[in-house]
């Protein structure tokens, strides 16, 4: 029982790394998803065009692949990155490009009245976004963003090709050591589906906070 | 006599093919109450929403307060304004909608501080001072807490007049504003408006179906159809002597439908 108590610590050690990869992961896609989603939308042709390759070269290309590129690839560029800043960004890229797609749709799903009225009160382009646009369109996106969040958590799991010890890593390293595959891998089958529960939970609740007062309209 | 406040000269507008102004030309003076009256789809609700820059121009010319709306001098010529100069000028001009457009995320004050503390940076004591006292002659004043999706129709309406007053534009266009209510609302909103015309000097364009309502509040009717003038005068003359057939149709199939007039 001893030796078990060792190996899940090992797991342990490697759900911490999941779990940092995921946070920040997440935290980067997000602004990636406004900026690229914004960007679609912006009134300026040049924006649109990079807004639009950013985000179909990042669903159209594998994230292992884009892994690769940013952890063995840049470097021949002059970028060399830690293991988990190269996990971070290829995660956060990646998803974030998702993301940027359900930013635009949200936004543009908002009643053109809503806009209208920004312009009939003088409100300058920001200050329609900011204040009126986004405050509702946010409500629209959070399900989703969920979704996509939940996505990244279970991607983090390739992020071992570059020689991090996430949790999926530490299982089979587990596995390697006592030759049992039902020990380890029940073990983190168990701490993805609570991971992904947090998350659910959070956004849910977010929900119910956001969307306080707007029940009934429209 | 004063210079007019808004002179709209041969304008046109189409939707691709579909011609809804078709060189459209009045002028507005200072304080008048107009109302613009028509079948649907003669282009009254078009002119407003050209006016609040909600739709861009085909071809012709607007003034409002003496300065080109669509149009700024660059090098010594014309050319089509731009979002600053839009900005600009539309501190003149306030709308109130058929369906309110309240913004639903917030409460019925902040929707009308919003704007002021906005555009006008006024600090929110100021801002929120003038906009309990608009709500109180609107009758909202025990709403200002409440978020609009708890509101009736007719309050939304008043909330919304409120909103678009706290700015002080000198034109305020009005756009159907009790067509989307239950008729046992329209009232309180019509209220609102008759204490508007009489207190204030602002100009005021109206397009509505309320035949009788225009004919109180207007000092000048304008009959549209398919986007021309056919006739305008004082309401009593439009109302019960019109001269053109056009018009004497559309008043006659309004009162068949059960409008006064």
């Amino acid at each position: 029982m001893a030796e078990w108590s060792g190996y899940l610590t090992l797991i342990l050690q490697g759900a911490l790394v999941t779990a940092q990869l995921t946070l920040m992961g997440s935290a980067l896609a997000l602004v990636a998803a406004f900026a690229a989603g914004l960007a679609r939308l912006a009134p300026f042709a040049p924006l649109n065009w990079l807004a639009t390759v950013y985000i179909e070269f990042f669903r159209g290309t594998s994230i292992f692949v884009q892994l690769f590129w940013v952890y063995f690839v840049l470097p021949f560029a002059g970028v060399s990155l830690s293991p988990l800043m190269a996990g971070v960004l290829a995660l956060g890229l990646n998803v974030g490009a998702y993301g940027a797609e359900v930013v635009r749709g949200a936004i543009l799903s908002v009643p053109k009245d809503q806009y209208e009225a920004t312009i009939a009160l003088n409100l300058t382009r920001f200050q329609r976004m900011r204040h009126v646009i986004i405050p509702q369109a946010l409500p629209l996106m959070l399900p989703t963003f969920g979704n996509n969040a939940i996505e990244l958590l279970k991607g983090t799991a390739v992020v071992s090709l570059i020689s991090l010890s996430d949790m999926t890593f530490q299982a089979q390293v587990v596995r390697a050591q006592t030759g049992s595959t039902l020990i380890p891998f029940v073990t983190i089958l168990i701490l993805y589906f609570a991971f992904a529960m947090v998350i659910t939970t959070g956004v849910k609740a977010l929900e119910r906070r956001m969307t306080r007062g707007l029940d009934g309209v429209r | 006599m004063a210079d007019p406040i808004i002179r709209i000269e041969k304008l046109d507008k189409s939707f691709g093919t579909l011609k809804v102004l078709d060189g459209l030309s009045f002028e507005v003076k200072p304080g008048e109450k107009l109302a613009l009256i028509g079948p649907s789809g003669s282009g009254k609700t078009t002119i407003l929403r050209i006016l609040m820059t909600l739709e861009t121009i085909t071809a012709g010319r607007i003034e409002v307060c003496g300065e080109p709306l669509y149009h700024i001098q660059r090098g010594g010529r014309e050319v089509p304004a731009d979002e600053a100069h839009l900005h600009h000028m539309r501190r003149h001009i306030g709308m109130v909608f058929q369906h309110f457009n309240l913004f639903p995320h917030k409460s019925v004050l902040e929707n009308i501080t919003l704007a002021p503390m906005l555009t006008k940076a006024e600090p929110r004591a100021k801002a929120e001072a003038r906009a309990m006292e608009l709500l109180d002659m609107v009758g909202l004043a025990d709403k200002a807490k409440s978020m609009p999706s708890q509101l009736s129709g007719g309050q939304k309406q008043r909330a919304a007049i409120a909103r678009a007053l706290a700015l002080q534009p000198r034109i305020m266009l009005f756009d159907e504003v009790t067509s989307a209510l239950d008729p046992e609302l329209v009232e309180e909103v019509l209220l609102v408006m008759k204490r508007l015309a009489a207190e204030t000097d602002m100009t005021m364009l109206l397009v509505t179906h309320e035949m009788g309502f225009a004919h109180e509040f207007a000092d000048r009717v304008l009959f549209f159809d398919k986007g021309c003038i056919v006739e305008e005068g004082p309401p009593d003359r439009i109302f019960t002597n019109p001269t053109q057939e056009r018009t004497q149709t559309f008043l006659r199939k309004i009162i068949a439908a059960g409008h006064r007039v």
